[in-house]
């Protein structure tokens, strides 16, 4: 039996929230009845980007039951942009917790959510892989950009924790190598971006110059060129760095999107957290 | 805690207070050491003796030698085909079948690792076993046969009698693991022909911690464990004393009700019966012709197993289920899947298992509540159409 929480056990017994949404602004469905759990998110929407109902239907355990039910009840009263924010962890702690093996439950909620919001956004949400990325575990069809983004998360550490996490590889184990690639990759990246505290004391302007130019050469730009882009540096002033996006990027339409989560994400990680970046043509 | 509707019998059963009552004195005053020789342990060890005699004779075993005890069915079944394959070096093949316990899987699975062949004979859709298969499948390197004499998910009987001529004719031994058939149906280790059987004491009334293997005299095997002259050093280490007196009189109680004791057939029909007919998206998973009496099990569409279990609890009711969810795995359990159930029930699998002590009331009891537990499941799932009441179609 599991060791489910009284929060757990009060909503898969008494679930709020269940049912339809009819003519809702959001809909989304994640899972299937062959993978053995299936959640429907129907949400309402306002003119403020506030979510003022979420309902949904879920075949599944008691915790993923449960789960959809704390998704609902922490969604509603939110604007979309901070619903966008909850993660799997949040709908876990919601619940006081949730055995490990069943951590795939709050993923699943947070998944839905996602969906949900893109299709609501009129993001494309069709099961095409350029879009949801590489299929690693076709048995459950769990896909790359998932598992990093679970394993980032939440800090996964091992195999099988991504299994409790994302049910991949769980059933014909066939892609218990890809995992494990994905896994060593991301505990690698996670290890250098452990070690950065450690040099990060205030900056002469000259040795912030260096990082910058450290940061875009060997983290940046790799990044830009697997897509056919490329980054300049033009200029610095104090914290303000000036690029320049180049070859694909130059006309991309979410150039601005690159620049924020990439460019200047990546400079605040591993250069100085108030840097800000500015792109010039 | 409120008075449980107890129907997992499959996983485990009450101890009869017989059972108890026997078993007491040598967890007390009777704490002699059977093969001592003095009397004090002397005569313990008569009461083993006894007790290896009764259970014997629940098996129709010719000699009270034939039988072994052991911890657990498992030990049974893994003291069974390690000490026949560890006796036949040079054969390097196992015939078994894709729906036996983990018990014997766990271990072929080993095996095979190990560089063994191993062949895991199919079930149809109703779970019965592919004999043909079977038998087209023993040759010159095959060292044991291992198949189930009722399947605990289902309950569905293999055609034991019919394996155990053929491997006869060919000199090929033959395991049974017959762990959820003892107690419950007649067995007859001549009849059956087999050279090993395998049972466990809580399966039928007995304390957990005790099993034992029926090893036919002349079967060729080694021992796994090595140390005392105890059950003649096939299963060496002092003998688990209360266990092994209160399997015999387990045993013993079996044997007075299976003579005519047809109650449990009753209810478990009942049970069925009942739960089909009322939810249209409910069907049996097994052959309803060829199966122990106490065990259905009952696919619910639509609906998970997991949910429903944890509903049922609610309710004071405990069963058990073969979905995914339940067991900590991710994929439905090797049972369902073997026999091809459709995914649209294979997670929503319930197994209701009764014993002899179960009763009317609470067949009733599960009968009222289902409705209440299955409908407001249906009521959460994607799949249900809730104002039509039936299920929607399901794009994969």
């Amino acid at each position: 039996m599991w060791d489910y929480t009284d929060k757990v056990k009060e909503l898969y017994i008494h679930p709020k929230n269940v049912g339809k949404i009819e003519n809702a602004d959001a809909v989304a469905e994640v899972g299937s009845i062959v993978c053995g759990d299936a959640l429907k998110l129907y949400l309402k929407i306002d003119a403020n980007h506030v979510i003022t109902e979420a309902k949904f239907e879920t075949f599944g355990c008691g915790s993923a039951i449960a789960s959809s039910s704390a998704l609902t009840e922490m969604v509603v009263g939110k604007t979309v942009e901070e619903a966008e924010k909850i993660t799997n962890q949040d709908i876990a702690k919601y619940l006081g917790g949730l055995p490990e093996e069943k951590m795939h439950c709050s993923v699943m909620g947070n998944e839905a959510l996602e969906k949900a919001i893109k299709s609501w956004k009129g993001e494309d949400i069709s099961h095409d892989e350029d879009v949801e990325g590489e299929i690693i575990c076709q048995c459950f069809g769990v896909t790359d950009p998932l598992i990093r983004k679970v394993i980032r998360e939440n800090n996964l550490k091992s195999i099988e924790d991504v299994t409790h996490y994302t049910k991949a590889g769980g059933a014909c184990g066939a892609c218990i190598h890809k995992i494990e690639d994905i896994l060593n990759e991301e505990l690698d990246q996670a290890a250098v971006a452990a070690k950065k505290p450690e040099t990060r004391k205030p900056l002469t302007n000259i040795k912030r110059m260096q990082l910058v130019e450290e940061t875009i050469t060997d983290v940046i730009r790799p990044e830009l060129q697997k897509d056919g882009g490329d980054i300049e540096l033009v200029d610095m002033d104090g914290k303000k760095v000036f690029v320049a996006l180049r070859g694909s990027c130059s006309n991309c339409v979410v150039s601005s999107v690159t620049l924020k989560n990439l460019v200047e994400a990546k400079l605040r990680e591993f250069v100085e957290e108030d840097i800000e970046v500015i792109e010039t043509r | 805690m409120e008075k449980v509707v107890y129907l997992d019998n499959n996983a485990t059963t009450m101890v009869d207070p017989e059972v108890v009552d026997a078993m007491l004195p040598f967890l007390s005053k009777r704490y002699g050491n059977p093969s001592s020789m003095h009397s004090f342990g002397g005569d313990v060890g008569r009461d083993v003796s006894r007790a290896r005699e009764q259970v014997a004779r629940l098996l129709g075993a010719e000699h009270d030698y034939e039988i072994v005890f052991t911890g657990t069915g498992t030990e049974s079944d893994n003291y069974a085909i390690m000490g026949t394959i560890s006796f036949y070096r040079d054969r390097r093949h196992i015939i078994t079948s894709r729906v036996e316990h983990p018990a014997i899987l766990s271990l072929c699975k080993k095996l095979e690792r190990d560089g063994y062949r191993i062949t895991y004979v199919p079930v149809d859709r109703e779970g019965n076993l592919d004999i043909q298969f079977l038998k087209s499948s023993v040759d010159d390197d095959t060292a044991i046969v291992s198949i189930m004499y009722a399947n605990n998910e289902t309950g569905v009987i293999f055609p034991v009698e019919e394996i155990g001529a053929f491997l006869k004719e060919r000199g090929v031994p033959f395991h049974i693991d017959a762990v959820q058939a003892a107690g419950k149906i007649p067995i007859d280790v001549n009849k059956i022909n087999c050279d090993l059987l395998s049972i466990s004491g809580h399966k039928f009334h007995a304390p957990k911690g005790i099993g034992a293997l029926y090893v036919r005299r002349g079967t060729r095997m080694r021992p796994m464990m090595y140390g005392g002259h105890q059950e003649k050093g096939r299963r060496p280490g002092t003998e688990n004393v209360p266990g092994i007196i209160a399997l015999g009189k387990a045993a013993e109680l079996a044997m007075e009700h299976l003579k005519d004791d047809r109650n449990m057939q009753r209810l478990r029909d009942k049970l069925e019966k009942g739960l089909l007919a009322k939810f249209g998206n409910s069907h049996l998973n097994g052959n309803r012709d060829r199966r122990v009496p106490n065990t259905t099990n009952i696919g619910f569409e639509y609906i998970e197993g997991e949910a429903i279990l944890l509903l049922m609890n609610e309710f004071g009711i405990a069963a058990s289920s073969g979905s995914a969810c339940s067991s900590g795995s991710l994929e439905p359990s090797h049972v369902l899947r073997a026999m091809g159930v459709p995914f649209t029930s294979a997670h929503g699998s319930i197994r209701f298992s009764l014993s002899r002590f179960s009763v009317e009331e609470e067949i009733d009891h599960v009968l009222s509540v289902m409705p209440e537990v299955v409908n407001r499941l249906l009521e959460i799932s994607p799949y249900w159409d809730n104002e039509k009441k039936q299920g929607l179609p399901i794009n994969l």
